[in-house]
């Protein structure tokens, strides 16, 4: 009957199919964005990701994820933060949920200043300007400094979010190789001669001195004092970024770089992995004049960062014991690192080589090669275990042999459970590859052009 | 089940005006189906329909036995939704449900099943081999991957056999970058499919049963910035050209529809269908794939060929879910006969 039936617009009342019929309907032209034109070049990167869609798999609960970076805070006192909530409300609530300052509210800057001094930070609070979780500190930091072209210099690998800062900004990316003791001075020096014999205008060094996302490891002090040194002489600003310094599981924190040098190191802190991340309370320390630029910025931004948040954290500051509530952390973090270590050594196949990290939440690893963790993550999605990529944290598609695998959220169980579905996805993936011979391909091409690769197993 | 308790379920229908819409799912598509199923969903209520949204889990089957009368909607891409698993569960069940049956869902997902059915229809398909990873190890890939070359010669296109948004596939130009396309294919499933890389127009045809017998759409033309209709140019808004109808003359439009209109029959698929396919340089239509959950997201082609039509997308689903409601109680009323129970 209307096997051949085609049909003719405004086909839904009789009399309109008949006039529908015989004209051609009015052809549309359309790219479904009808802002398509407005946009800024910035924006022009932003795009879908099948990567990114496969992450919404691995929040399903059928799913180990070893991909996020979610603080666990499971061993919260939910009962004090409340009653210590309910009291600011009812003792300062038209203060707390009112408008406040730019810069953040004294209470918490003081507060923050303490927190600080666990690193050897020695600072004022006036230096300290407060931001809605560390992310935006990243945001200002690079408003203020980078124009489109400007080059920052990253680890290789580097965090993630923060490359997506520079990009949002058009910063150019220069990686810059790590070892088991983090950023490499040789590589940093060459690093930042080839870019200025370049023409090109380096605007600050960025890095992760601590328990490193993604790569796990951690600068000695040695190494920060030569990064330091560097630094000096060739005259380049440092933004230590530092969320996870107070994790430590095996020693205390070491010094941090600003607490070396007050006028070179511009310094990004969180409550994200020390309280909660909820709050979205971070803060910069910066030198006086920068600080004024940050706080005109944050005014722009924000006109002040979430005054309730902080004056919410600065009253569990003042009221628990946080200092005890950090250690409980410590030692939930570390029981959970030691099962993806476990983990790790009963499951991976043979070539597969990890970082052991000191503190934090990750740990990276470096496949066999041929593997490629990229084009590998349907195949563990498909056996209930997600990862992140390595190619995510570089800017130039570098890092595919290389995965970073969280620890800080599942329970331990579910950590070794996660190994071992990722061991079998490696070892399946290795026979593909052997089908196919990409094993020698990948070999070849891996290296070339590039001054840097990613840190391998930090011990034997 | 008896007739006494179908007649007893049937009264208990109390949510005649409820459509379950199922997206999410634990396939590669789950994003893409969230959205889809969030648009549907917005269009059903639309036409005054009560909508339960709801993932696939192990809540579904209680959640379903809580709301007898209920038309389910599925908008699911990938596996479970589009492979026909979950349809044989609602065919299980007796739950009604928009869109076609397991068993021709089953086929239509599987490229190289549904090329081969659509191909014996007498409608141009690319060359095309399906090949599982084991028969490379088993018989040295080396051999194979120069038999194809030499079969299906370059540029040709590397796909998952079962699989959608383009997610594994890509188009191989040179022979050194087959083994890699390969890895990438298999990395979403067993077999993969090697095809002849058709030159042409790319158009999608939907097809719509809303009653009266399947109807061919205008056909949407897809142009991409990139060159390439990947996962990237799919869902990101404003990344391609959308032509509805095609920029084709009005005979090659009519074959395209009749094109679409012919796999639907063959591979014997229901209510809603959309057919990918190439138009070559000289007005030929080849088939590529057909989806029988189609994407419903704001960046898909069904629902501008939807408004092309003259049709709202809301008045549309509201009537797939009618058909399917009148099937049900038709196959119900048919089993009540004794002529059906003996």
């Amino acid at each position: 009957m209307s096997e051949t039936a085609t049909i003719p617009p405004g086909d839904e009342t009789g009399p309109e199919r008949l006039r529908a019929a015989v004209a051609r309907p009015q052809r549309r032209d359309t790219r479904l964005d009808n802002y398509v034109n407005r946009y800024a070049a910035r924006t022009h990167g932003m795009t879908a990701s099948a990567i990114r869609a496969l992450f919404s798999v691995a929040n399903r609960p059928e799913v180990v994820s070893l991909a996020g970076g979610m603080p666990n805070i499971a061993d919260l006192p939910l009962d004090v933060v409340g009653s210590t909530l309910g009291q600011l409300v009812v003792d300062d609530g038209r203060r707390a949920m009112q408008y406040g300052s730019g810069q953040g509210e004294p209470a918490i800057r003081e507060a923050i200043c303490e927190v600080m001094k666990l690193e050897g930070i020695t600072a004022h609070p006036d230096d300290v300007t407060v931001t809605v979780g560390s992310q935006q500190a990243l945001d200002l930091v690079t408003r203020i400094f980078c124009d489109p072209g400007d080059v920052v210099l990253c680890e290789a690998p580097s965090y993630v979010g923060a490359l997506g800062v520079f990009r949002a900004f058009q910063c150019e990316v220069a990686h810059v190789a790590m070892d088991e003791h983090g950023l490499d001075p040789t590589a940093l020096r060459e690093a930042i001669e080839a870019l200025r014999r370049a023409g090109k205008r380096v605007k600050f060094l960025y890095t992760i001195p601590n328990f490193h996302n993604p790569a796990g490891v951690t600068q000695t002090l040695e190494r920060r004092r030569e990064i330091l040194q560097i630094a000096e002489e060739a005259d380049l600003l440092v933004v230590e970024d530092n969320p996870y310094g107070l994790l430590g599981f095996d020693a205390d924190p070491l010094p941090a770089m600003r607490s070396m040098d007050a006028d070179r190191v511009v310094y990004l802190g969180s409550f994200s992995k020390t309280f909660a991340p909820g709050f979205r309370i971070g803060w910069v320390l910066a030198p006086h004049a920068v600080r004024e630029k940050l706080v005109l910025a944050q005014e722009s931004a924000t006109l002040c960062p979430p005054v309730f948040s902080q004056f919410a954290i600065a009253a569990y500051l003042a009221n628990h014991d946080w200092r005890g509530q950090i250690k409980i952390f410590r030692e939930m973090y570390r029981e959970r690192r030691d099962a993806m270590l476990t983990g790790l050594a009963d499951h991976m196949p043979a070539g597969t080589t990890w970082t052991v990290p000191g503190g934090g939440f990750f740990v990276w690893v470096t496949l066999p090669p041929g593997l490629d963790s990229h084009a590998m993550l349907p195949r563990a999605v498909t056996a209930r275990v997600a990862y992140v990529p390595g190619t995510a944290f570089f800017s130039d598609g570098f890092g595919s042999r290389h995965m970073r695998l969280s620890y800080c959220f599942p329970t331990p169980e579910r950590i070794i459970e996660g190994t071992r579905r990722l061991g079998e996805v490696l070892e399946y993936e290795a026979g593909v590859n052997a089908t196919f011979g990409t094993v020698a391909a990948d070999e070849g091409t891996a290296q070339l052009g590039r001054a840097y690769d990613a840190p391998g197993a930090n011990q034997t | 089940m008896t007739q006494d308790e179908r007649t007893q379920q049937l009264s208990e229908s109390t949510h005649p005006q409820t459509v379950v819409v199922l997206s999410g799912g634990l396939s590669h598509e789950r994003d893409v189906s969230l959205r889809s199923g969030r648009r549907v969903s917005e269009a059903l209520r639309s036409q005054g329909l009560e909508v339960v949204e709801s993932d696939v889990d192990s809540a579904l089957v209680p959640r379903l036995a809580e709301l007898p009368g209920a038309v389910v909607f599925p908008v699911l891409h990938g596996e479970a939704g589009e492979d026909g698993a979950l349809r044989e569960v609602l065919a299980l069940l007796n739950v009604p449900f928009v869109g076609s049956v397991g068993s021709a869902s089953r086929v239509a997902f599987d490229k190289s099943i549904a090329t081969t059915v659509v191909a014996d229809a007498g409608l141009r398909t690319p060359v095309q081999v399906a090949l599982p990873h084991e028969i490379f190890r088993e018989l040295g890939a080396q051999a194979l991957v120069a038999a194809l070359g030499r079969q299906i010669g370059f540029p040709m296109m590397v796909k998952p056999s079962r699989g959608g948004s383009a997610l594994g596939c890509s188009k191989v130009n040179r022979a050194e970058e087959l083994p890699s396309a390969m890895v990438g294919a298999y990395a979403y499933g067993p077999v993969a499919v090697v095809e002849e890389f058709i030159e042409g127009t790319e158009v999608t045809v939907a097809v719509v049963d809303r009653g009266q017998g399947p109807a061919a759409l205008p056909a949407v033309e897809i142009r991409p910035d990139s060159g390439v209709y990947d996962y990237t140019s799919r869902y990101t808004a404003g990344a391609n050209r959308f032509l509805c109808p095609a920029e084709v003359g009005p005979e090659v439009a009519q074959r395209c529809a009749q094109l679409a209109l012919t796999v639907h029959a063959e591979l014997g698929l229901r209510d809603i269908s959309r057919t990918d396919l190439i138009i070559t340089a000289d007005g030929e239509p080849v088939f590529l794939e057909v989806n029988v959950a189609p994407g419903m997201t704001e960046t898909s082609a069904v629902p501008l060929a939807i408004e092309a039509a003259g049709w709202s997308l809301g008045k549309m689903c509201a009537d797939l879910v009618r058909v399917a409601r009148a099937r049900d109680t038709a196959d119900r009323a048919a089993l009540e006969t004794p002529a059906a129970v003996s």
